[in-house]
């Protein structure tokens, strides 16, 4: 692929990292990621994928704007409230970076048609707001072979890890086999959520997604990465596959997409 | 013998399994992992881990907001 003038120069900070190069630059233009939820971690990966030069970014996310919001999700502003989430992140993509081509869904996915959107990317990033939501993304994920970036946060604490079962590694369903029981975790509304944690833990998503597409380093694969806002202490633990897992263990249960559990409480991103 | 259950020493009986040690501690399984010395123990095996001498335990609670 030929760069244009504009683009060495814009880009020319990573060109001149031996890991990344030309050729490094010229994968994630070519690079297609997925994007679910414009919300607390969506708006800091988004803005951060976009600006590297992620190719094609696609956004799934079904809220309007709301001032709420804009304490932590950065994408969207003031002139933005009361559009469509997935419009008002394309506006500030298309200003940062024209290099990028938005595709945008507009309604919550579901799993008449969340494996075939899967299918077009080359990875997915996980910033959605409730259990649900996360493991059908993990098992639409595994089905489709995709590498799965998952943040996740609450209050003052997150949590990140990769999960590629295509390629031994351990899935969602490895971590925590099915979700907390209703009104165990009060929503983020209720409980609230530390504004700058949601960059944080998703720009820590958009730095294992670039890690992924170039193929350098080691990312949070068989890891799980714990943050403690007001301790400020990152914690790696090992994940390992559960043999017993009900999605990618030796007798697996779960050979199709399913209804899953309704949220347990309204999160909002 | 002694173990440090989330930051916490605390005395448990000697060969208790895992299993045997969240049903004391009254541990709600649904939304949780357990990690014992930086390595989360997969809920297939937490019948038969053993539970050592010094282990340091943490319960992870699972967190969904984005």
């Amino acid at each position: 692929m030929d760069f244009t003038d504009e683009q060495i120069e814009r880009y020319s900070r990573h060109i001149i990292l031996p890991e990344v190069g030309g050729k490094g630059q010229t994968k994630l233009l070519e690079s297609k990621v997925f994007v679910l939820g414009a919300g607390g971690l969506g708006s800091p990966a988004l803005l951060y994928l976009a600006a590297a030069g992620v190719g094609t970014i696609g956004i799934a996310d079904g809220d309007v704007v709301d001032v709420s919001n804009l304490q932590r999700q950065i994408i969207h502003d003031n002139n933005t409230v009361g559009m469509a989430k997935v419009e008002s992140a394309r506006k500030s993509i298309e200003a940062l970076n024209p290099d990028v081509v938005v595709n945008t869904f507009n309604s919550r996915l579901g799993i008449e048609n969340i494996r075939e959107v899967l299918r077009d990317y080359d990875v997915v990033l996980d910033g959605s707001d409730n259990f649900p939501t996360r493991y059908l993304m993990n098992d639409a994920s595994f089905f489709e072979g995709k590498t799965l970036i998952s943040g996740s946060m609450f209050r003052f604490d997150g949590q990140v890890s990769v999960f590629k079962p295509a390629d031994g590694y351990p899935c969602y369903r490895c971590l925590y086999p099915e979700p907390p029981p209703k009104g165990m975790v009060p929503s983020c509304q209720e409980a609230g959520v530390l504004g700058a944690l949601a960059g944080v833990i998703g720009v820590l998503q958009a730095v294992e997604a670039i890690k992924e597409i170039l193929s350098i380093g080691k990312v949070l694969a068989g890891e799980l990465l714990i943050f403690d806002a007001l301790g400020m202490s990152f914690r790696k633990v090992k994940v390992r596959r559960d043999p017993d897992c009900a999605l990618c263990g030796e007798n697996a249960t779960i050979k199709e997409l399913s209804l899953y559990e309704q949220a347990p409480c309204e999160l909002r991103t | 013998m002694e173990v440090t259950i989330n930051g916490h020493t605390r005395e448990v009986k000697e060969n208790i399994t895992l299993q045997s040690l969240l049903t004391e501690l009254d541990i709600q399984r649904r939304g949780t992992a357990v990690e014992i010395n930086r390595e989360i123990i997969p809920r297939a095996g937490h019948g038969t881990h053993i539970i050592r001498e010094g282990d340091v335990i943490e319960i992870i609670t699972m967190v969904g907001g984005g």
